[in-house]
């Protein structure tokens, strides 16, 4: 028979205003065995499924606390802008150790784990997800014991920096976790909460993106590329749109 | 005498000189075979999967389900045991086996026009498509309308069997167009608007129709409606590749390039061309104003247009040809009915793959990204500007289309 | 138990670059062609439409369009007094998967090796003397020349649709291209891309510095343009989601813009997808291949069998499947024998990043490839005598992206965090750019794969074992790259610059390039090649590994996709002019 590029959900149609489209019974959107035909189905998409706000998925109260005041201190408010915690990015952190980064889907996670050298890459068995609720834990324990009568988030500003610069360098030990590997991983959490699309439940208003200047998903600058040294107008735009975007009554 | 002898010639020259006698004849069977192909039996009579021409294609109706028919020779299950007397009656009188009436699903109000002459070359050509036993319960509509004696009365209102009538103002050219576009290919079907009981609006051929889900556009020479605007050789382009510098064919009609129009003669896409361009449809309905630049809508269109679309469609709405569509100067574009631009803009479509036009790029699927109101209003932008002007689209029309389109199988 | 399917005349592991390239051909010379590939369909509007696919996120910090480790990963350790572990992140280099391969989300960087990296050894040797290079290095000619390869170098740009400006067309030297590349037969099939202002600013400073800078080769297409199959491009947006990320407006070249629709045309190809291969299978002579093994999602066993086998599966892959096959004697390091995972190299890659005084470089008006180069410290373009290295690289500014997780600099010395941080962030951001050398990589007796005694994959398969260092060489090399690259960045007039180059020992937790080369090598002598000239087993005479990079004796100093290409259409004219008429040993 003819070969045919098209699947069979556009087959045509008939009656004329009464036609209707006929889908056929090709199965799953992703086609196994690919012949002949180009695999599309009308609506086929894998949009990112925005973080909606509500309770705390992952973290316990106190964790939450604890990391809202610790992204706080790594992007502080100040007359730029606003800072981490208002920026959302604890409750990005908190999604995103609720979904498969957190459980580390998709990492080789086959024994025997050893220690190697440093050039061979992290070694250990612990999931994101994991390496949080221990790190929290052993700092919220160091805090007990360095400031008694006092949570992380109930510190001084100054004492809380003070508290982060010692996991950095690592002249802070914590109990049972390298207090410098969960600094970096949190840093790292918290700036990709301030600089991802606003979907994930950070970058609140596109905050970190207007910070430095980012556009954000626009995606034809052609008649920029040769406007040397101009400012680029428009204003940042993300996955799920701007404000602009709204029709005003 | 002289015009009879004329319209004769005329209907000689269009349809061939084979006798009836000679019905297995190669160029017989080979112009049966090229005729299904202008007719597109296979686009119905052959299942997804199936096997050619056995049937078993079910098509969802206003009135309930009806399940295309056998037509391989199978004795039992096909239309191997017909005379030929049986399937002139089909095509050309919407009569089945024994009499039963057929519905205008199958398009005989269109192929009624067909000679003779060409039907029995289908029929010619299908006697030698391996014949497939499949057993096919066609009627699957709901009481009333499974009763088909009910065609009868339909036929008398709406139906006049006949053969076509050439045009002796026009070319011989011309009239093989039409021939084409009215009979074989029955364009009408899906391009002329309906009436409630499904039959054609004869004051309005062409002038475009709702396909549940889709906007069969307006193909008279209106040049803001229709494609009075497209040269003749973009209409031959579009008919022979799927796509020229306007746009690509997707959709209902995609499956039509593909399987018809993209291989049919030169000369016969010439003939459909000339007519088309010289249809007498359609006039020419004068352009609204547009829609002002600073309404509400129109703002939040602006935006979103320059977000979401013009990274193809670019600022200017020139598209790119072949590739993406042109809205600027569209005659689909500013279609009194958006149908086709809220479904597209939803979920998206694939263009037709042609040999020469292999590409067959995607328009994605929006109808997570965007709101009800934030459809209408980017169809509302891009519907008045660059020189386009059109009604507005409301969000109220992509609600009712989402419910469409989620019943639509 | 296996089920046995019906025989094809081809099987092709793998559906990427390469092997949409050979499936074409030979889907259109008539054969019987089924592709197999393990990862998933791939296509534009669903999977990266212009309006998801800008997410930093997902794509460039995710790594969604990836190879997972879970799937299939390998072991590494620096030097053979290591125990190799799994690399259960990939962090150094990103292996691609699914339908497109990496082709999906490459740069676009288009280079082709030069005429001298074609006969290495003797040219080095001829030039500086046998002595010149170190003992274990083990660099080879290639078993052909650029001359031959020009026509297939040719046909992968047109396939593309490559942006660039010849600079020596058929010997005559052409203003504004790149004065020491290899002749070519024709000019790029459509002009160079626009240049922001940072790649703008690094051509006057080179060329002021007495360099001859170019626009570097691009597959992001500068406007639209059609290919010899019909297939239609778009023109490049600049958007700045281009590596990691699918392109959403059909303007960067890959399988999917490139062939893959005008190869569903036909009806005998079809595609396998989320099948992976887990071996070749060999007759009970060892001589010839009867098919392949995959299994489907379900793990479940079939057999593919096939007149012909194509290892497309991706440098690294290619010689895991031929060692888990047991085509070819695998390499000991110790014994020096064997040839199956021997002369395995990498890139060397090194940059200047640069602050300027005050500027405005909208860093993310971008594409893959775009950037003004010079190849003046390219090959052996330039005199090696007392230097103490060979080798060398292209450099210059290349602007690819401002996405903010990953590209925000800021001074050096400033905190990484906090309000000074913040305020650093803000106000850098527009003034720094990077500038890049990208270096060759030589082989080495002691740089190689094989297959690990300890780890094992998910269907209980060993895991390929990486065993790499840098060598003194190529730290010196690119030192001195570095060195030429800050003389150029201080003609800029910068605020501060750092000059960062390749430092021992390589590292796993630092991206570098995903430049993997070696381990099936091509060559004229059996004894230090498994393939021939024509990319076909030396032991296995249906068996053919088309181009990807684990055909190079060694990694020259560009990105390999160019000379994949070119070398899949080299082997693709083998096959169909001269194998398929007579099976059997081509040399």
């Amino acid at each position: 028979m003819d070969t045919c590029l098209q699947p069979s959900i556009s087959r045509r149609s008939l009656l004329a205003s009464t036609a209707a489209l006929f889908a056929t019974n090709t199965t799953a959107a992703r086609a196994r065995t690919v012949t002949q035909m180009l695999p599309w189905e009308p609506g086929m998409a894998t949009p990112p499924v925005p973080v909606r706000p509500g309770p705390w998925m992952f973290f316990m109260a106190d964790e939450a606390a604890l990391v809202e005041a610790a992204v706080d201190r790594l992007i502080p408010p100040d007359d730029r802008g606003p800072g981490g915690k208002d920026a959302g990015c604890a409750v990005f952190i908190d999604r995103q150790l609720a979904g498969p980064y957190g459980r580390g889907d998709g990492l080789y996670m086959k024994p025997p784990f050893m220690r190697g050298a440093a050039t061979q890459g992290y070694q250990m068995p612990d999931s994101p997800a994991a390496r949080y609720r221990t790190g929290l834990r052993a700092l919220a324990d160091y805090v007990k014991v360095k400031f008694p009568g006092s949570s992380f988030p109930e510190l001084p500003a100054d004492d809380q920096d003070k508290v982060l610069a010692g996991l950095e360098s690592g002249s802070i030990a914590l109990k049972n976790v390298s207090g410098a590997q969960f600094f970096a991983l949190l840093l790292q959490n918290t700036q990709e909460g301030f600089f991802s699309d606003p979907v994930y439940g950070g970058n609140r208003d596109m905050v970190g993106w207007k910070l430095v200047g980012f556009p954000g998903t626009r995606y034809d600058y052609r008649d920029w590329v040769e406007r040397h040294n101009e400012p680029y107008p428009l204003p940042p735009v993300s996955i799920m749109g701007r404000s602009d975007w709204t029709v005003r009554e | 005498m002289r015009c009879s002898l004329a319209i004769a010639s005329f209907i000689v020259a269009l349809t061939g000189t084979a006798s009836a006698q000679e019905t297995q004849s190669f160029e017989r069977i080979e112009r049966g075979r090229y005729l299904a192909v202008l007719g597109d039996c296979g686009a119905c009579h052959t299942a997804p999967g199936g096997q050619p021409f056995a049937g078993g294609l079910a098509l969802q109706t206003p009135f309930g389900t009806l399940v295309t028919p056998n037509i391989t020779p199978d004795r039992e299950t096909g239309i191997g045991s017909w005379t030929n007397d049986e399937f002139l009656a089909a095509l050309h009188e919407g009569r089945g086996h024994n009499g039963k009436r057929l519905y205008p699903a199958m398009p005989y109000p269109a192929y009624t026009k067909m000679s003779d002459d060409d039907v029995l070359a289908i029929r010619a050509y299908l006697v030698t498509v391996a014949p497939v036993r499949n057993q096919v319960i066609s009627n699957q509509l709901p009481f009333p309308f499974n009763i088909r004696l009910a065609m009868a009365l339909w036929n008398l209102l709406n139906f006049t069997p006949g053969r076509y009538q050439p045009n002796l103002q026009k070319s011989a050219e011309w009239n093989r167009g039409a021939y084409i576009v009215e009979a074989a290919a029955h364009c009408g079907t899906c391009h002329t608007p309906k009436t409630m009981l499904g039959a054609d609006k004869t004051d309005s051929p062409l002038a475009g129709a709702p396909l549940q889900g889709w906007f069969a556009p307006n193909i008279t020479p209106d040049p803001n409606k229709g494609i009075g605007g497209w040269s003749k050789d973009e209409i031959a382009q579009y008919l022979k590749t799927g796509t020229n510098k306007w746009t690509l064919a997707s959709g209902p009609m995609a499956e039509a390039v593909t399987h018809s129009t993209s291989r049919v003669t030169d000369e016969d896409i010439s003939a459909v061309v000339t007519y088309l361009k010289d249809s007498g449809a359609g006039g020419l309905t004068p352009k609204p104003g547009p829609v002002a630049a600073n309404d509400n809508a129109m703002r939040a269109g602006a935006a979103i247009y320059k977000d979401s679309c013009a990274p193809c469609h670019k600022d200017t709405g020139t598209g790119e040809a072949h590739l993406f569509p042109r809205l600027a100067g569209s005659a689909l574009v500013q279609s009194d009915d958006p149908t086709t631009l809220v479904r597209v803009v939803l979920q998206g479509t694939r263009a037709a793959s042609t040999p020469s036009m292999p590409t067959a790029p995607a328009m994605p699927a929006f109808n997570w990204r965007l709101g009800d109101a934030q459809v209408a209003a980017v169809l509302t932008y891009i519907r008045n500007s660059w020189g386009n002007a059109a009604p507005p689209v409301a969000a109220s029309a992509i609600a009712g289309q989402h419910m469409s389109l989620a019943t639509a199988p | 138990m296996a089920r046995k399917l019906p025989p094809k005349d081809v099987v092709i592991i793998g559906l990427g670059w390469t092997g949409s390239i050979l499936a074409y051909e030979l889907t259109k010379a008539g054969l019987d062609v089924v592709a197999i590939e393990r990862g998933p369909w791939r296509d534009t509007a669903s999977d990266f439409p212009p309006a998801y696919a800008q997410d930093e996120l997902r794509y460039a910090i995710r790594l969604d369009l990836f190879l997972r480790p879970e799937q299939d990963t390998l072991t590494f350790r620096n030097n053979t007094g290591q125990t190799a572990l799994p690399m259960r992140n990939f962090v150094s280099f990103l292996p691609g998967n699914g339908v497109g391969g990496a082709g999906v989300h490459w740069n676009g960087q288009t280079w082709r090796f030069l005429p001298t990296d074609f006969r290495l050894r003797s040219h080095l040797e001829e030039r500086y003397g046998k002595n010149f290079l170190p003992n274990d290095m083990t660099i080879q000619d290639w078993p052909l020349s650029y001359d031959e390869l020009e026509p297939c170098f040719d046909r992968f740009e047109k396939l593309c649709g490559t942006s660039g400006k010849a600079g020596n067309i058929r010997g005559q030297k052409q203003a504004g291209g790149n004065p020491f590349e290899g002749w070519r037969s024709s000019e790029y099939p459509t002009p160079p891309l626009k240049q922001p202002y940072g790649p703008t600013l690094f051509a006057e400073a080179a060329r002021k510095t007495g360099h001859n800078p170019f626009p570097q080769p691009a597959s992001n297409l500068s406007e639209a343009y059609v290919n010899p199959l019909g297939m239609k491009l778009g023109q490049c947006t600049y958007c700045g989601f281009c590596e990691r990320f699918g392109c959403g407006n059909y303007s960067k070249a890959s399988p999917q813009t490139c062939i893959l629709p005008a190869l569903l045309r036909f009806p005998n190809f079809t595609a396998r997808t989320e099948c992976e291969v887990t071996r070749i299978n060999l007759d009970s002579a060892g001589k010839r291949a009867t098919g392949v093994t995959f299994v489907d999602t379900s793990n479940e066993e079939w057999e593919q069998p096939a007149n012909v086998v194509l290892v497309c599966a991706y440098a690294l892959f290619n010689v895991r499947l031929m060692l888990l096959s047991g085509i070819g004697k695998p390499y000991d390091a110790e014994a020096g024998e064997g040839v199956v995972g021997r002369n395995y190299a990498y890139q060397t890659t090194s940059s200047v990043s640069v602050i300027l005084k005050d500027k405005i470089l909208n860093p993310f008006i971008a594409t893959g490839a775009n950037g003004m180069m010079i190849d003046d410290y390219n090959g052996d373009n330039f005199d090696h005598s007392g230097l103490g290295f060979v080798g060398g690289g292209y450099m210059g500014a290349g602007q690819t992206n401002g996405r903010p997780i990953a590209t925000r600099p800021i001074p050096a010395g400033t905190p990484l965090w906090g309000v000074r941080w913040k305020k650093a962030t803000a106000e850098t951001y527009q003034r720094a750019f990077n500038l890049s050398t990208h270096g060759s990589s030589y082989s080495y007796r002691d740089c190689f794969l094989d297959l690990d005694p300890i780890y094992k994959d998910r269907l209980g398969r060993p895991l390929m074992r990486m065993t790499f260092d840098f060598h003194d060489n190529e730290l010196k090399m690119s030192a001195f790259l570095t060195d030429r690259l800050a003389e150029i960045a201080k003609a800029l007039d910068p605020a501060e610059m750092s000059p960062r180059p390749r430092q021992g020992p390589y590292t796993l937790n630092l991206y570098q390039t995903t430049h993997n080369t070696g381990g099936t090598v091509m060559g004229t002598d059996p004894a230090t090649s498994v393939l021939n000239r024509y990319c076909q087993s030396w032991d296995v005479h249906n068996v053919f590994v088309p181009g990807g990079a684990s055909v190079f004796p060694q990694n020259h100093g560009y990105n390999p996709t160019g000379t994949v290409g070119a070398l899949a259409y080299w082997t693709a004219n083998a096959i169909r002019d001269r194998y398929l008429k007579n099976p059997g040993p081509l040399m």
